[in-house]
């Protein structure tokens, strides 16, 4: 039989089999985590921040939604889009529009925005089929360039009558929730909703679509092999990620209340990007890191009377940073300078009570 | 049992498989030849990567070609990759149940994890089931990619030189698995390899390739012992 024996191969020994799967350490401490920040942002900070920082707040929230959605396609199905922005600017139109228009209650408009802008945002998605990669980054960022020419010619946003009535002139403001009028009250409602949406994609993740998406961004022969129709679970991503920039866009229109069109420029897709990048592509606590990037620097900067152009500079060296130091970005790089930090700290305590252990143990 | 007629691909100008009528019997068979000699393109036809241009492939009396790419694994289509493919995102558990999630009728979560804990003590992969297989070493992960072969009910199992690299006692272990593959899960196994004693200790029959052509077929010893394979893949001097 040559080099192969003829006894059975060594069975694995049965601590595998000992039930189902327990929670990792690291998944107890993202729990710990999401527990913290929810304690903070809905009690804590409205509570104690002025208006004006509860409504930044409010955009970092709707905005890590929408990082969450290029988060998702790109650390997990490796699919670059520019397009995100136009796709947070369709889903305020189409909230602004459904809210004016209709009267019915305002969790169902948010779902009914959502779905709308998912099918609008798949068929962004369409060339992903074909394409990947730089290519598939141009084509969307030329479909966001038409969409924002779109927004602009036809006067948005427009308050006219109807869903597609056009008044450039009307100026009354998106609804809100009933139960959610004030700002603080609207920001707790707003990080309630992102929750949500955090845990529809948490729950993509962790099941089914989220394996097949893993095996797509390794090697597409692989998830073939394994019965993945690529297909599907592409246009899936995308319609996934689509959705919840609509309903981030909605939360967006009724945040401002008055939309304008110079809020939705193409270049912000590259912006969104890149802190998206620096955030960390394959954890979604990125897409929190990202939305306070891309929303809170700014206004800090603006309080501190820096001028708003360091930002392209900080960005740009943060993106070099990333690349060069910590491809997980700063979801995974700070976890671990904590944990370093931690162990530094430990071992300076240690060494500070031990010396006249030492010193007994030498004489 | 695999009925193969006739089947050709074209590249252009180039043809790795050129009219091949091969029969493969149930249980485990050889397929080597020397590089080139169009084995992995052989597998491509079968996985639908790669269409043929004539010829047909049945595979348990029934037409395998008529089947979309991405339903073959839903049929019991099974393979491994020359460059091992086990995906690294995913837990060693997840990887392996990932091929149940796709064919329907493999039960639940729960069901699909204790069909995947199976296939992972078949191959005898002795690691904690919720690592990351990126974190795993290479024989390790091949062992995962095995296990992604064999679970559930796979009817034909294609390995494309899963012993590529790996040291000789690994290797061994692996032939070890190898044979309990037909036994164990029913499956046929097709085995693309270079390790000549892996084939002979693995597969009762072999077809050898050269240049896209069947040049032999037969009991494994025989054909090893063959003029013409020997020819092949150590060279002939033209006369000159």
């Amino acid at each position: 039989m040559g080099a192969v024996g003829t006894t059975p191969a060594p069975a694995a020994p049965s601590k595998l089999r000992s039930g189902g799967r327990r929670l990792q350490p690291n998944e107890i401490r993202g729990l710990i985590a999401i527990a913290i920040l929810l304690v903070v942002s809905l009690a804590i900070l409205p509570a104690i921040l002025s208006v004006y920082w509860v409504t930044v707040l409010t955009a970092v929230a709707y905005i890590s939604v929408t990082a969450l959605g290029l988060n998702l396609l790109m650390g997990r199905v490796g699919l670059v889009s520019l397009g995100q922005i136009a796709v947070l600017a369709m889903g305020a139109w189409i909230f602004s529009k459904l809210s004016f228009s209709t009267s019915l209650p305002y969790p169902i408009v948010l779902v009914l925005t959502g779905l709308i802008t998912m099918i609008l945002g798949t068929l962004v998605g369409l060339p992903a089929l074909r394409l990947s990669g730089l290519y598939l980054a141009l084509i969307t960022l030329m479909l966001a360039g038409a969409i924002t020419i779109a927004l602009r010619t036809m006067q948005f946003p427009n308050g006219g009558p109807g869903f597609l009535g056009n008044d450039p002139n009307s100026s009354a403001a998106v609804r809100r929730p009933a139960i959610a009028m004030s700002d603080p009250a609207f920001f707790r409602y707003t990080v309630i909703v992102c929750l949500v949406m955090f845990l529809i994609a948490l729950w993509h993740v962790r099941g089914k679509p989220g394996h097949a998406w893993a095996a797509i961004r390794q090697s597409e022969p692989a998830a073939l092999a394994a019965g993945v129709n690529i297909t599907l679970y592409k246009l899936w991503a995308f319609a996934l990620a689509s959705f919840m920039t609509g309903v981030a866009g909605g939360l967006m229109a009724s945040d401002v209340g008055r939309l304008y069109a110079i809020s939705f420029p193409t270049d912000k897709s590259i912006v969104l990007l890149a802190v998206v990048l620096m955030g960390g592509i394959y954890s979604l606590w990125g897409a929190v890191i990202a939305g306070a990037f891309y929303s809170l620097l700014p206004a800090l900067l603006d309080d501190w009377g820096l001028p708003a152009d360091l930002l392209t500079i900080l960005f740009g060296v943060g993106i070099i940073q990333v690349l060069l130091t910590a491809p997980g970005g700063l979801a995974q790089q700070f976890p671990r300078d904590m944990r370093n930090l931690g162990r530094l700290i430990m071992r300076l305590a240690r060494r500070g009570s031990s010396p006249p252990d030492d010193g007994r143990a030498a004489a | 049992m695999m009925e193969i007629e006739g089947l050709t691909v074209r590249f252009g100008g180039v043809v790795p498989l050129d009219g091949v009528t091969v029969r493969f019997e149930a249980g485990t068979c050889g397929l080597i030849g020397p590089n080139g000699a169009g084995k992995t393109t052989f597998f491509n036809v079968l996985s639908g990567f790669v269409a043929p241009v004539a010829g047909s492939v049945k595979a348990f009396g029934e037409d395998l070609l008529a089947l979309a790419h991405f339903r073959r694994a839903r049929w019991g289509l099974r393979r491994t990759f020359q460059t091992e493919q086990a995906i690294e995102e995913l837990s060693v558990v997840d990887n392996v149940a990932m091929m149940l999630e796709h064919v329907p009728g493999s039960g639940n979560a729960a069901a699909r994890r204790e069909a995947a804990i199976e296939a992972i003590e078949f191959v005898g992969i002795d690691v904690d089931p919720d690592t990351k297989v990126g974190t795993l070493p290479a024989r390790d992960r091949r062992l995962v990619e095995v296990a992604r072969a064999v679970v559930g009910k796979p009817r034909l199992v294609l390995l494309d030189e899963p012993a590529a690299g790996l040291p000789d006692e690994e290797t061994e272990h692996l032939g070890q698995v190898i044979r309990r593959i037909p036994e164990a899960t029913g499956a046929q196994v097709i085995l693309v390899e270079h390790d000549m004693t892996l084939v002979g200790a693995c597969c009762e029959t072999t077809a050898v390739l050269d240049f896209g052509k069947l040049i032999a077929s037969g009991p494994t010893d025989e054909v090893l012992r063959d003029e013409q394979v020997i020819k092949a893949y150590l060279g002939t001097e033209e006369p000159a």
